[in-house]
């Protein structure tokens, strides 16, 4: 869960910077560009191969916990108070994951199976994806539902970001603050950006 | 702090025996002393069941001074009660007003199965020590107690970690039912003296391997178990079963 978690949030970083040329205002020249060599490049398609065995392993990590850790109390309590002694969204862990897999497949069939599978189905050609995000980010319910999975995105990482490094052993009574903090820092602005980019387009801010 | 006298409602759970279904029944006290504490209260409740020819709540308790972890009631849905870093034996009644209504069921786990009403079988835990929890000494007459020099960092974490009293109260309340935290404090104890050293990998790896056996979950990170645990264990024992565990598993040749 941990290994994958941190392969996951390097990721994102990569993700989010590629997507903030948007921001450019050069209409989407150099996001296109960028976009291009994602596609294109046999060592990003090869890392992509990578992401998703990683995504994927993430999944099925989380499905083997969530049923062992349901198996390990048969008889539930009748009256319990979680709240007096953690926080929600570390104990909700499992239902974020599963709100983002299902973003995942209204994000991949948007951006994803036009763009990357397309190239082999239909065979190559020129793309503006820029446009397309346009397009897609046009209508106010689908920012809508973008903007949800960004806020269920943040509650995910600012638990599993400081909860990876736990797990792999590390809780030190310097560093331990500090890596709290930088997956909080890391949580706001990975969010931010997302959730400002189909706001963005779609208030046409950006040209 | 003023003394008062209060009258409770208590929903307690009653189970014949670990085959039987058990079910929550109500029953009212009165006149409860605020400064009784919460097994006193319940020692009232039996001689008032026994009184009306009634079987007694059968629940674990021995030292009564909060040092012996047999106690073991999730009392309104927290465990040991609303008081933190504190056992049930040493729960007062002062804790609560009159007119509360107080739920109280046993640990709910699988690896801790109910034997009656408020008692659950922990001897998986006995068990999870067997399979690591000790050092080998040579016999003979006893070393000099301070003939190993130990840094004082150590020493403090050590023994802040042996202050686990392996009630299970991390079980109980860890939404996984995950003993992370007793194992976690079991293997530091041991990990950071020189004198664990030796059985330092095999302890680990079995007593891991023990825990998942017994039916325990897994530690998801919410850190409950230290909010809960009556001696206030780190999850940073956790962290250190965690890297022996990765060390131990990445360096052995057993397998």
């Amino acid at each position: 869960m941990a290994f994958t978690g941190l392969f996951l949030i390097l990721f994102l970083i990569v993700h989010a910077s590629i997507n903030a040329c948007i921001f450019l205002n050069d209409g989407g020249k150099t996001f296109n560009e960028m976009a291009r060599f994602m596609s294109h490049n046999w060592i990003m398609r090869f890392l992509e191969l990578g992401l998703f065995a990683g995504l994927i392993t993430h999944i099925i990590q989380g499905l083997m916990l969530w049923s062992q850790n349901k198996n390990a109390r048969p008889v539930k309590y009748a009256y319990s108070q979680p709240n007096k002694n953690s926080k929600w969204y570390s104990r909700s862990m499992a239902i974020l994951g599963t709100l983002l897999l299902l973003f995942l497949v209204m994000h991949l069939s948007h951006f994803y199976v036009d763009t990357k599978v397309a190239l082999y189905v239909k065979g190559d050609a020129p793309h503006n994806l820029f446009e397309e995000m346009k397009e897609v980010f046009s209508v106010n319910w689908i920012v809508g539902l973008y903007v949800a999975g960004v806020i269920a995105l943040f509650w995910h990482l600012y638990h599993g970001f400081q909860s990876a490094f736990q797990s792999l052993g590390f809780n030190h009574k310097k560093y331990t603050p500090l890596i709290k903090s930088i997956g909080f820092g890391y949580a706001i602005i990975i969010c931010l950006l997302f959730a400002s980019m189909p706001i963005a387009m779609f208030f046409d801010w950006i040209k | 702090m003023e003394h008062y006298h209060m009258n409770l409602t208590l929903k307690v759970w009653r189970q014949k025996n670990s085959k039987e279904q058990g079910k929550l029944e109500t029953y009212q006290v009165k006149g409860i002393s605020s400064e009784m504490s919460f097994l006193e209260m319940f020692d009232v409740l039996n001689e008032q069941l026994i009184v009306d020819g009634k079987e007694p709540i059968a629940f674990d308790h021995d030292c009564r001074e909060g040092i012996c972890g047999m106690c073991s009631m999730y009392i309104n849905g927290q465990a040991h009660g609303p008081w933190q870093q504190n056992t049930t034996c040493q729960l007062h009644m002062r804790a609560f007003k009159d007119g509360d209504t107080i739920t109280v069921e046993p640990w709910r786990s699988k690896a801790f199965p109910v034997l009656k009403d408020l008692v659950v079988n922990r001897s998986a835990f006995d068990r999870i020590i067997q399979a690591g929890g000790f050092i080998s000494v040579n016999t003979g007459n006893a070393v000099d107690a301070n003939a190993i020099a130990i840094d004082k960092k150590d020493a403090d974490d050590a023994f802040m970690a042996a202050a686990c009293i392996g009630c299970g109260a991390c079980v109980a309340t860890c939404k996984n039912g995950s003993a992370m935290l007793f194992v976690g404090a079991k293997v530091s104890q041991l990990a950071l003296l020189p004198q664990g050293g030796p059985e330092r990998e095999s302890r680990v790896l079995n007593m891991v391997a023990q825990m998942d056996k017994e039916g325990f979950g897994n530690c998801t990170n919410t850190y409950a178990c230290e909010a809960e645990c009556p001696k206030g264990i780190s999850v940073s024992n956790i962290a250190r079963l965690n890297s022996e565990y990765l060390k131990a598993g990445l360096t052995t040749e057993t397998k």
